[in-house]
């Protein structure tokens, strides 16, 4: 890696771990930088707090702000990510992490756990809401993958109607369910909208076992997603079974959108926006670009969990916020684009 | 031209079909080192499903290719990157690498995939940039490029790869008359002082007799004929596979075999 691009991640990195300071600060209960760093500093060494720091702080912070946050930069590291790959297979700077229905898959999932209650069967809700929604994407990844199997090279159109087609029928699912759920069709609806209330250290272990590995085998294949820009048949004579390499990736950048759809509900625009932005900022070579929209989608989904959480009266449905912001915001850059500049 | 050293490829009753149509059968061929072939027949004959089994991106359904005296399909895309380099015809890319960025991907196969590319890697970069005479685009993104610059790019990439076996797939067929010919002579220069060999798909019959050491004719599928270009490309050849009726004049000191099109 040349020392160009060590330094732009370096400098993403500490960035990060600032906005993680920061952000769990911010709330209710103001607790200011360099107290968040004392009692972090004294957790991790295992000792006592200082007696001038208020008792109350280590609980805030330890239970109630930091699983959250950790939750919100893993998820928004993992969907651009998961977006950025998806668009390097796709050949496609519009394709997202839910470009194979995946967020369709779990969406249905996580709607069928959430009317069972009403079918009669009992379980308990924050258990089989991420279960039936991970089970959900990993089913239609299945769907989309034995469709599109018949195409020997996989191409990227093959895949995008392969995943047109699953999604759609989905979509009618869910509305069934909808009309089924009657009364209770909030509940679908809350979750729907993705929010990362209530994380605990739990969904944070879960979210990273998935997103942290998924991520070394991205950075592992980065090289060969840049040959594979040349097309399938260039790349096969330059060494890399691009085939093999997509169905990897595929699955990887899958299995971590599952497992952040799963622990937060459908967060739309992250998984687009930050690989897009990224891009245009760095180039397209993955091996930065990849490791680059990690701390780029942390950053972005923290701050926007935390306006949310800490500026805004009421909370609203985070997948509201970064759909309402990155909307427009890419209507920009399109437009942009449409005039001719380069993007 | 060495006729006792090793064969390059030696393709035995290759057949090869795509979704139950019979694209190549009954091919049999024998190349060897340090020869420029030109793959002619007119199109739907099979010179990229060829080539494509040639390069290992396809598969014989039946039938056998030896590569160096071994099995093709023994050999892995590594070894194989390293030992044949293909030019294609088409070229879309997917995302804006600059001209640097795409030709240094011809070196990937030799440099280990966390390493930095060493003083010979980007030695060999530059050769290839100055032989197609694109070191001037170096910073430049490749959608910024017009066709002809793009196509020059992607023989630069192929140069630097720097392998025994170039394959072209109509790798001149949108560049105008000077670039072609530019090419042509780089090419034909790689095999005359290198040893290197080069199968080529040439749609330009004048082209491929005046670069080419031997023709390898193609018509719905099956091998029509193969042997220097002299012999082989004859009005009657012509006729025969494309349906044209031509006048070919033999070469002379001065100028290449030629082939006037009657048309009428």
């Amino acid at each position: 890696m040349s020392p160009k691009s060590s330094l732009i991640l370096l400098a993403l990195s500490l960035f990060l771990v600032a906005a993680i300071i920061l952000a769990t600060g911010m709330g209710f209960l103001a607790i200011a930088p360099l107290e968040v760093i004392q009692v972090l500093w004294a957790k991790a060494r295992g000792v006592g707090l200082t007696a001038d720091l208020n008792p109350t702080f280590p609980f805030v912070i330890m239970e109630v702000r930091l699983p959250r946050i950790l939750a919100a930069a893993i998820v928004g590291g993992g969907l651009a990510v998961a977006g950025a790959v998806f668009q390097a297979i796709l050949l496609n700077p519009l394709a997202d992490p839910y470009t194979l229905g995946v967020s369709s898959g779990a969406a249905f999932g996580a709607s069928l756990a959430l009317v069972l209650g009403i079918l009669g069967i009992t379980v308990p809700i924050f258990v089989s809401v991420p279960l039936f929604a991970f089970l959900g994407a990993m089913a239609t990844l299945g769907a989309v993958f034995a469709l599109a199997a018949p195409d020997g090279r996989l191409s990227s159109n093959t895949l995008i109607l392969s995943g047109v087609i699953v999604a759609a029928i989905l979509s009618a699912g869910i509305g069934f369910i909808k009309y089924l759920a009657d009364e209770q069709v909030g509940v679908i609806i809350f979750w729907l909208m993705g929010s990362l209330v209530g994380k605990t250290w739990h969904d944070v272990a879960l979210t990273a076992s998935f997103v942290f590995p998924g991520l070394l085998v991205m950075l592992y294949f980065a090289r060969d997603l840049n040959i594979m820009s040349l097309g399938g048949r260039t790349a096969d004579t330059l060494g890399v079974d691009s085939r093999r390499v997509k169905k990897i990736l595929l699955l990887c950048a899958s299995l971590i959108t599952a497992i952040c759809v799963s622990i937060s509900g459908i967060i739309g625009f992250v998984g687009l926006i930050v690989p897009h932005l990224l891009r245009m900022v760095l180039g397209p070579d993955n091996r930065l670009l990849i490791p680059a929209c990690f701390f780029g989608g942390a950053i972005l989904l923290l701050t926007a969990d935390t306006i949310t959480r800490a500026w805004l009266p009421t909370e609203l449905p985070i997948g509201v916020l970064t759909s309402l912001i990155g909307g427009p915001f890419f209507c920009y850059i399109f437009r942009k684009k449409q005039l001719g500049q380069r993007v | 031209m060495n006729t006792h050293a090793a064969p390059l490829f030696v393709v035995s009753k290759g057949c090869f079909a795509y979704r139950a149509v019979n694209v190549l059968q009954d091919i049999n061929l024998h190349l060897t080192p340090g020869q420029f072939y030109g793959l002619i027949g007119p199109n739907g004959s099979g010179k990229s499903t060829l080539l494509d089994l040639l390069t290992a991106t396809r598969s014989l359904q039946s039938g056998q290719i030896l590569f160096q005296e071994r099995p093709l399909d023994g050999f892995t895309k590594k070894e194989l990157a390293v030992r044949i380099a293909l030019v294609p015809q088409q070229f879309a890319m997917g995302f804006d690498f600059t001209v640097a960025d795409l030709v240094l991907m011809g070196r990937y196969p030799h440099i280990p995939r966390f390493s930095n590319p060493t003083v010979r890697d980007l030695d060999l970069v530059e050769e290839a940039m100055a032989v197609m005479q694109i070191q001037s685009l170096r910073h430049r993104l490749i959608s910024d490029l017009s066709g002809g610059e793009k196509q020059r790019v992607v023989v630069a990439r192929a140069l630097a790869q720097d392998t025994e076996v170039l394959v072209l797939d109509e790798a001149t067929a949108n560049l105008d008359i000077h670039h072609t010919i530019e090419i042509m002579h780089v090419i034909r220069k790689l095999v005359r002082d290198q040893g290197r060999t080069v199968i080529a798909a040439i749609h330009d019959l004048n082209l491929a007799a005046a670069f080419c050491d031997q023709v390898i004719v193609l018509k719905e599928g099956r091998i029509f004929n193969t042997g220097p270009v002299a012999e082989v490309l004859t009005s009657q050849l012509i006729a025969e596979v494309f349906q044209v009726e031509a006048e070919v004049q033999a070469a002379t000191t001065s100028l290449p075999q030629r082939i006037h099109y009657t048309l009428s």
